[in-house]
């Protein structure tokens, strides 16, 4: 009926913890939850606070966003826990992410210059070249 | 015939170290992040190569959001609590967490619906602006998900013969369906600053 037993190759993240395990992460849950409450508000608050550069206010609320999904993904997720093959599979994914955000921003210049209205004339004649 | 198991449904794979249904669900939610990735790039591109575009607090309701924001993380920590119940031999509390999460999961639809009419009704549709436009695509690919999560998560929470037969596989399952439950709440940590506060 235990559910919890031991497996032979060193238990898989949460197969490792019995039922009183668990009842302690009940707590550091609670403690998650109510951290991306309060998270949560400052999030709002702060949007409405000019903090010198519309730059500074995207900075500061994907910092706390970041924060936000780190606590989600490390406690609700069992990140803190999990297998290397979990960690390689993200760290991979991470790169990737890296690239689709990223690569695609270097032609920003070039889309800057096009919707510019100083510009439409190259957006125009550019089919004729 | 039922002799026939799937392998590694319950122990961990040799290989991976876990089972591999939490596996195959890492690689999903690795190809998820791709397809929001897309989707947020696209964004960046639009916004930084508009010549103006809108402060989303100006066209977006953000106490509804706000509002939306909290339901979904509540709807989270009462998944984990599923999960946790049943580690802790409740069915009981299980069915009473996966209930919660899925009122929450309706409550949210309920807000952006709620929010949708509201726009549809002072005319914004996704070809009105970029803004709209981005703005719709990403919550309502959001919205499928939180359909899809509904839907497996009613599914748990009526069908839990495996509970008696095969305990491990079922609390795997309930797991992997919190990853992807999770997952689906750390898109919206983003997508609610990105498109409603900056």
């Amino acid at each position: 009926m235990d559910s919890t037993h031991a497996d032979p190759h060193g238990a898989a993240s949460h197969d490792a913890h019995g039922p009183e395990e668990i009842a302690k992460h009940v707590r550091v849950y609670i403690m998650v939850f109510l951290s991306l409450a309060v998270l949560t508000g400052v999030t709002v608050g702060i949007s409405y606070v000019h903090l010198g550069s519309h730059w500074m206010n995207i900075v500061v609320a994907l910092v706390i966003a970041s924060i936000k999904a780190s606590l989600v993904a490390a406690y609700f997720m069992h990140l803190i826990s999990e297998k290397k093959v979990i960690f390689w599979v993200l760290g991979l994914t991470a790169l990737f992410f890296l690239f689709v955000i990223f690569i695609p921003m270097a032609t920003i210049g070039e889309t800057r210059h096009f919707s510019d209205p100083a510009n439409s004339a190259a957006v125009v004649s550019a089919p004729h070249h | 015939m039922s002799d026939v198991a799937i392998p590694y449904s319950v122990k961990p794979h040799p290989v991976t170290g876990i089972p591999n249904g939490k596996f195959a669900i890492w690689l999903f939610l690795a190809s998820e992040v791709m397809l929001f990735g897309a989707l947020f790039s696209s964004y960046i591109l639009l916004r930084t190569g508009a010549p103006s575009w809108p402060h989303g607090a100006d066209e977006l309701n953000v106490p509804l959001a706000t509002v939306n924001t909290m339901v979904l993380i509540t709807s989270s920590i009462t998944m984990v609590m599923a999960w946790a119940s049943l580690k802790m031999g409740s069915l009981s509390k299980y069915r009473l967490y996966m209930a919660a999460t899925l009122a929450c999961s309706a409550g949210f639809l309920v807000i952006k619906y709620i929010e949708y009419s509201t726009k549809f009704h002072h005319g914004h549709y996704p070809s009105t602006s970029n803004f709209f436009g981005i703005y719709f695509t990403l919550t309502g690919l959001h919205g499928i998900h939180i359909i899809g999560g509904i839907l497996v998560n009613a599914y748990l929470m009526i069908f839990t013969g495996m509970w008696k037969t095969d305990r491990e596989h079922f609390e795997n399952r309930v797991e992997n369906a919190g990853l992807y439950w999770h997952f689906v709440d750390l898109v919206w940590i983003f997508l609610f600053p990105s498109l409603y506060l900056l």
